[in-house]
């Protein structure tokens, strides 16, 4: 047991946990954030998707105690002031979503992939990145237009190359 | 999972002191295997030492055609890395195809080569460009480093710390991914430069990561992809689960030699 730190959404959090408390337990449980969820528990689905300095990762395989001292967001960190993130304004203006269950981690993971790509994003690409989220309802036909129309909305969000 | 104990080490130094403080510790790279593989309770260690923080072992550093990644560096990093595509862009395509985007951006080099899945992508390079593994204490060549499914010449505290190889003049990656887990069921890694052509086969091999002497040969005499049609690849040691059979594997033993010299 001990003392984890790290910011998440912009605020600075501590919570005691195990070292074996996986990050999603530590934000669902200690946090009570529990837009970020748990599907397959074997790192293949993506619900779970949150990120961490800046880059998309599976919070289901990373320790709360490895997140230690990083910043942390999650869905719950995306929209600001009651204004949907852009990305997730375009799942739900093009139905990117049946059961919703999937949907966090998707909108996570289309925002680390428009930040890496921009407007360049093309469908194939979106297909390829989306290679560790899982859909149960949509068929994914959706959700690739609804990243594909939120790239092309934010434009020139790509970060700058390294 | 498990309960253990978790420690995060700031250098080299400060890991290798974590480690031989602990009863029973395994190093914790991205943790993209091994976190999982203790979710499900087929390893427990009772201490976990991070080298995620270790800064020198991060980075790739290329020097004329002398490339060095720590082995600290994450797939994504390798994938994206400029001047390690202006160099040998195989290994930046081979990287950018391991797992998913998330894994890539946890999932390091060194995990990977540390932890030898014989179905794993990086052995099959590693062994191709002829790499050598630098640790904490020693330099290890690619060929006798990899020693058999999931063993590597590491000793007990021993800490990858980075790979160096010379970038060779052609280099080309292919796999075919198993549908499912996306890991190779057959991938194979060739290059061509000064040391000749070099063939290193991962995923197929039922003894891990193998060159294969009879596509060298072809290679050797005529670099091009139909040069391997009349190869034989013999299925006895290869690997025979429920993805594939060893013909079927030996079958793309070849046909992924044909896509990674085409790609090369």
């Amino acid at each position: 047991m001990a003392k984890v730190k790290m910011t998440v959404n912009g605020r600075q959090v501590g919570s005691e946990c195990d070292d074996r408390t996986l990050l999603v337990h530590f934000l669902r449980e200690n946090l009570g954030l529990t837009g970020t969820h748990v599907g397959c528990d074997t790192s293949q689905c993506g619900t779970c998707v949150v990120h961490m300095d800046g880059r998309s990762v599976k919070s289901c395989s990373i320790l709360a105690a490895q997140a230690a001292g990083s910043d942390i967001v999650t869905i719950e960190g995306l929209a600001s002031g009651g204004e949907l993130h852009p990305v997730q304004a375009a799942f739900k203006a093009n139905h990117g979503l049946q059961c919703g269950f999937c949907t966090p981690g998707m909108v996570m993971t289309s925002v680390d992939m428009i930040r890496r790509h921009g407007a360049a994003l093309d469908e194939a690409t979106v297909r390829a990145e989306l290679e560790g989220n899982i859909c149960r309802c949509t068929g994914y036909h959706n959700i690739v237009q609804s990243v594909l129309a939120a790239a092309a909305e934010m434009g020139g969000a790509k970060e700058a190359a390294e | 999972m498990y309960a253990t104990h978790y420690h995060r080490a700031s250098s080299v130094q400060d890991a290798l002191s974590l480690k031989s403080a602990a009863e029973d510790s395994r190093y914790l790279s991205g943790g993209m295997t091994l976190i999982a593989t203790m979710k499900q309770r087929l390893a427990a260690p009772t201490d976990l030492v991070d080298l995620r923080h270790v800064e020198a072992m991060k980075g790739v550093t290329v020097a004329g055609r002398t490339v060095r990644i720590g082995a600290g560096t994450t797939h994504y990093d390798v994938a994206s890395s400029a001047a390690l595509a202006g160099v040998c862009p195989a290994i930046c395509a081979l990287a950018s195809h391991i797992g998913d985007p998330h894994v890539r951006h946890m999932g390091t080099i060194g995990g990977s080569i540390a932890n030898n899945d014989p179905a794993a992508d990086y052995p099959s390079a590693l062994l191709a460009l002829d790499a050598v593994i630098v640790t904490d204490r020693r330099e290890i060549g690619a060929a006798d480093f990899f020693t058999g499914l999931f063993e590597t010449a590491l000793v007990e505290d021993e800490i990858v710390t980075a790979v160096t190889f010379e970038a060779p003049e052609k280099a080309g990656y292919a796999k075919f991914p198993n549908p499912a887990s996306r890991y190779a069921m057959t991938g194979v890694f060739v290059t061509k430069g000064a040391g000749g052509v070099r063939v290193a086969v991962t995923g197929a091999g039922s003894d891990g990561v193998f060159r294969h002497a009879g596509l060298e040969q072809a290679l050797s005499a005529r670099w091009s992809p139909d040069a391997v049609a009349g190869v034989a690849v013999d299925p006895s040691n290869l690997m025979a689960d429920l993805h594939a059979s060893a013909d079927y594997r030996a079958n793309l033993v070849k046909v992924m030699t044909k896509r990674a010299v085409a790609a090369a």
